[in-house]
């Protein structure tokens, strides 16, 4: 674990975020997605409802790191809730 | 089923992504494991969870920064993009002036980032430089190393000096790139300049002004040496800007664990920003 100064929660995360890359390979592969419009004023694919999931994952976890006191599993499920509705309707 | 494109394509970005891999995502890897310790090397560490993050989201003087920070990058691309466009506009067409307005227009870009700081130091300054020294025989009571107004428009203005040259040049390129139909099919149509600017020049532009946009953001939002050189982020704190904090913090303090954090925010605005700019600019058309 020294090398790169990995600790557990930092290479889960990593793992996590590579595991959901290779996922959405897969399903690219199997099933090509189509550009749609959902509830975001511009049309998106799969990647790119990925791309702004994860990236207000990130500003949703720092907005309730720095603002407030409560487990970092509260901000990591509203996270994984917006992340589904944004796949699924965005 | 007929697949619609070939997957073994993607092999050939593979080259590319591993050079990207060992230049961009294994160093954010490291500042990631860095910003969740308190880290001096790599025997001396001990894992503090989001402690940083908290930190740093809470710090004032960072939080100032980034005001200003967006404050600088906002006024430099509402100067540098008109002007750029502007200065394209009226540049000769062909011919031997449009070689020469190229070459000038292209010289401060060639000029090294400290040697742009050193330049507007001594230009600036009220007894040996040129500008300081005819402001101050105006009667304008010019001084960037104690006026934070001063400092703050020396600093600007040596942007807009530096910058707005790529601007031009990736505008004027945009325009020699328009073929003459549009402005004969205008000239029938009597159009006005301003209707040959709105309709046709300016939607033609949009995917070099995109370029321009998106450089001139991040260049500005990761603004370093020339600030550092000519002001040294004063007076007082008022011209220190996001880059010029972080590298206090990671190579004056050495504070690892805070500043891998910090980069970490740091990068997150800058991508959230870009890909902003780049969506509304890309999404405009579909409209």
């Amino acid at each position: 674990m020294s090398w790169m100064a990995w600790t557990t929660p930092s290479a889960l995360f990593f793992i996590g975020i590579a595991c959901i890359l290779i996922g959405m390979t897969y399903w690219e592969i199997v099933s090509p997605c189509i550009a749609r419009k959902g509830f975001f004023p511009i049309e998106t694919t799969r990647g790119d409802r990925l791309f702004i999931s994860l990236l207000s994952a990130a500003f949703i976890h720092l907005g309730f790191i720095g603002f407030t006191e409560v487990t970092i599993w509260l901000p990591f499920t509203v996270a994984i809730i917006w992340l589904l509705i944004v796949m699924k309707w965005g | 089923m007929n697949k619609p494109h070939s997957n073994k394509a993607w092999f050939l970005v593979l080259p590319v992504f591993i050079l990207v891999a060992f230049s961009a995502i294994v160093p954010l890897m490291t500042v990631v494991n860095y910003s969740l310790q308190d880290i001096f090397d790599v025997s001396t560490r001990y894992f503090v969870g989001t402690e940083w993050y908290r930190e740093i989201l809470n710090n004032s003087r960072l939080q100032d920064s980034l005001v200003r920070q967006f404050i600088f990058s906002g006024s430099v691309l509402l100067i540098e993009i008109p002007l750029g466009i502007g200065v394209a506009l009226m540049m000769p067409k062909s011919g031997k002036w449009s070689v020469i307005s190229l070459l000038i227009l292209a010289l401060p870009l060639l000029v090294p980032l400290n040697v742009v700081g050193t330049i507007w130091q001594i230009f600036g300054r009220a007894d040996i430089g040129l500008f300081g020294w005819a402001l101050n025989s105006l009667g304008i009571d010019y001084n960037y190393a104690a006026n934070p107004i001063d400092a703050w428009l020396t600093v600007l203005l040596m942007d807009v000096w530096h910058w707005t040259s790529l601007v031009a040049l990736l505008s004027f390129s945009g325009l020699r790139a328009i073929p003459d139909a549009y402005y004969q099919a205008a000239s029938i149509d009597r159009a006005s300049a301003w209707a040959v600017f709105r309709y046709i020049q300016l939607p033609k532009l949009k995917s070099v002004l995109l370029i321009g946009v998106l450089l001139r953001f991040m260049d500005s939002f990761m603004i370093y040496t020339e600030p550092f050189v000519l002001t040294g982020g004063g007076p007082g704190n008022s011209t220190t800007f996001l880059s010029q904090a972080l590298t206090k913090m990671a190579v004056g303090q050495f504070d690892i664990g805070p500043a891998g954090a910090f980069s970490i925010i740091y990068f997150l605005i800058i991508l959230l920003v870009s890909w902003l700019f780049y969506t509304a600019m890309t999404h405009s058309d579909n409209k």
